[in-house]
């Protein structure tokens, strides 16, 4: 299966990598290749099996509604680079 | 060219839990800036999401009430994009397997039931809040909202109009009240919309291009957006164009929607089944267990308000919008009050007062029990009409017995037939020309004659029994 170059790129920006012209090259060789070995499971003939929702063969893992305490917020805030008035500052972006 | 309008909504609706839906920090509106977070809720890394059983039940029971049937076997899965609200750059929601599927609302248009199709209602997490002003060149980031469960209710392409839209939303609204699984405050954001819409011309079965409508924040503003992007449309269409299928965002200030997404950019969202969340098995027990938790929904009670009750539909439909109102309603019935005499009250003189004091819909400060003995006392004879809206304003100042606050006021009317037969003879007696003019045929002598007795008795006299012994007496003379 070929995947072109514009593609490479397309799911680098998704995933918010810069990449440079070789690098797209060489990747688009790779996602080739492992989009080739995992086609190969479409040889199989699925009909009549259920998808598979979890790896897991479990179900039903829930929590009662019961409130904890949350976490001291000068603890959270020390894992972010930028911080100010108890709240995250993050690069201004307005959608 | 004629057309006609398609509209589907997506809705929101944060669900009524004690906790988040992955974590046990507290879910409750306002909050300095993230005093409700904990690792899980911020998305660090190595933390594990645990689903809240309620979020479950409470989507299962707003399902129920929308005639949906229930996965009995669901799955979560992860929405990837990337926006500073969202610390994990994934929000957890449901993709293919939602909770409840291909259900439905009637809703009252015009005197007529419509019934609208619900296509899904998945349970999902809630982003954070951005605050953009004061930063300069940042915004701050509040987590407090992250992981706040929310349900989404997608409803096919059935609405044909914005009030078509705006009678839904008021419905819909009813319901998640009425089952208690969202608290429906606009003002607070628990219940957001966002609207897709397209035109046809008429008679034409194949929909036209839709435009999605994002950032409505209120019933109001989703109407005024439909209003608007119709008319867009039209004039799009009229002037030999085509709909660009796109997203748009509605301002409420200026009243118009500009384009924030054009179909080239649209997000690739590559959901994929969540890892780190079981599916959810959902037995027959557990449905029917959640089935009889559910209330009398507005609808029954509509239909029970005009069988039951012979109330016009037009009052039924009114009494029943509002939980507050109907249960309300209901209690003072259940006292002896009639029916129509209670509906007519709460609908008439007790919604102005709430409305005046800008209460939500059945904000009553005064007992049911208290407005049975109002209407009590005016159909005793005990106070007039007028006087009895008296007592009502009082009522709300200062909840007490109202017959206290006739004495309190003086306002008892009097109707004792002696009494007020010597009021009718003294008057006649002082008017002989009104009685004269009554005798020769001019009926609104009488009318006077009424009127003076009113005013010698200083409003107190009770006008049924006044007219009946005033016609007697001018008979006689």
């Amino acid at each position: 299966m070929k995947i072109s170059k514009e593609e490479v790129l397309h799911v680098a920006k998704l995933a918010r990598l810069k990449l440079s012209d070789a690098e797209a090259e060489a990747l688009s060789k790779d996602m080739e290749s492992i989009i080739g070995f995992a086609n190969k499971l479409n040889e199989l003939d699925t009909e009549g099996i259920v998808p598979t929702a979890h790896a897991i063969p479990m179900s039903n893992a829930f929590r009662e509604d019961v409130v904890k305490p949350s976490y001291d917020r000068e603890e959270m805030l020390k894992n972010a680079p930028s911080a100010e008035d108890g709240g995250y500052t993050v690069p201004k972006v307005v959608e | 060219m004629k057309y006609e309008t398609v509209i589907g909504l997506e809705v929101h609706a944060e669900l009524k839990t004690n906790t988040k839906i992955y974590c046990g920090c507290k879910n409750e509106f306002g909050g300095e800036p993230n005093t409700h977070t904990c690792p899980i809720c911020s998305g660090m890394p190595g933390t594990l999401p645990v689903l809240n059983k309620k979020v479950v039940d409470y989507a299962i029971k707003a399902g129920l009430a929308m005639n949906c049937s229930i996965t009995r076997y669901g799955k979560q899965d992860r929405k990837n994009y990337f926006y500073p609200d969202l610390p994990k750059a994934y929000q957890i929601s449901q993709f293919d397997l939602p909770l409840c599927q291909n259900g439905y609302i009637d809703i009252l248009v015009e005197g007529e039931t419509k019934r609208i199709g619900i296509t899904r209602i998945h349970i999902e997490e809630d982003a954070g809040k951005l605050v953009h002003d004061d930063y300069g060149n940042s915004s701050m980031a509040d987590y407090n909202r992250c992981g706040v469960p929310l349900i989404e209710i997608v409803t096919e392409p059935d609405l044909r109009s914005p009030e078509e839209a705006r009678v839904f939303l008021e419905t819909l609204k009813s319901i998640l009240e009425y089952t208690e699984v969202s608290d429906c405050k606009m003002q607070e954001g628990s219940l957001r919309c966002d609207v897709n819409l397209s035109l046809r011309p008429e008679g034409q079965e194949e929909y036209g291009t839709r435009c999605e409508m994002k950032n409505i924040n209120s019933f109001r503003a989703a109407v005024r957006s439909m209003e608007y992007e119709q008319r867009r449309q039209a004039e799009v269409l009229d002037d030999g164009g085509v709909v660009d299928q796109e997203t748009r965002r509605w301002d409420d200030v200026k009243g118009i929607s500009t384009v924030m997404r054009t179909k080239e950019d649209a997000h690739d969202y590559r959901y994929f089944p969540e890892p780190d969340l079981l599916p959810i098995v959902v037995s027959d027990e557990w449905v029917e267990e959640i089935r009889s938790s559910i209330p009398e929904l507005p609808d029954q009670r509509r239909a029970r308000y005009v069988e039951e009750y012979g109330l016009p539909e037009y009052d039924a439909f009114i009494l029943t919008s509002s939980k507050k109102t109907a249960d309300y309603f209901d209690a003072t019935v259940s006292l002896g009050a009639a029916p129509k005499t209670v509906s007519n009250w709460l609908m008439g003189d007790i919604a102005k007062l709430v409305n005046e004091r800008e209460g939500e819909p059945g904000d009553i400060p005064f007992e049911p029990a208290h407005l049975k003995a109002l209407i009590d006392l005016i159909e005793k004879g005990t106070i007039s009409n007028s006087a009895a809206k008296k007592v009502l304003a009082a009522l709300f100042e200062n909840p007490e017995e109202p017959a206290k606050i006739v004495e309190k006021l003086g306002l008892s009317q009097v109707s004792d037939e002696g009494a007020l037969m010597q009021m009718v003879q003294e008057v006649m007696a002082q008017n002989p020309q009104s009685v004269a003019d009554y005798k020769a045929g001019k009926d609104k002598a009488m009318g006077f004659l009424v009127g003076q007795i009113m005013r010698v008795s200083k409003g107190k006299a009770n006008p049924q029994v006044i007219n009946k012994l005033l016609k007697e007496a001018l008979d006689q003379a």
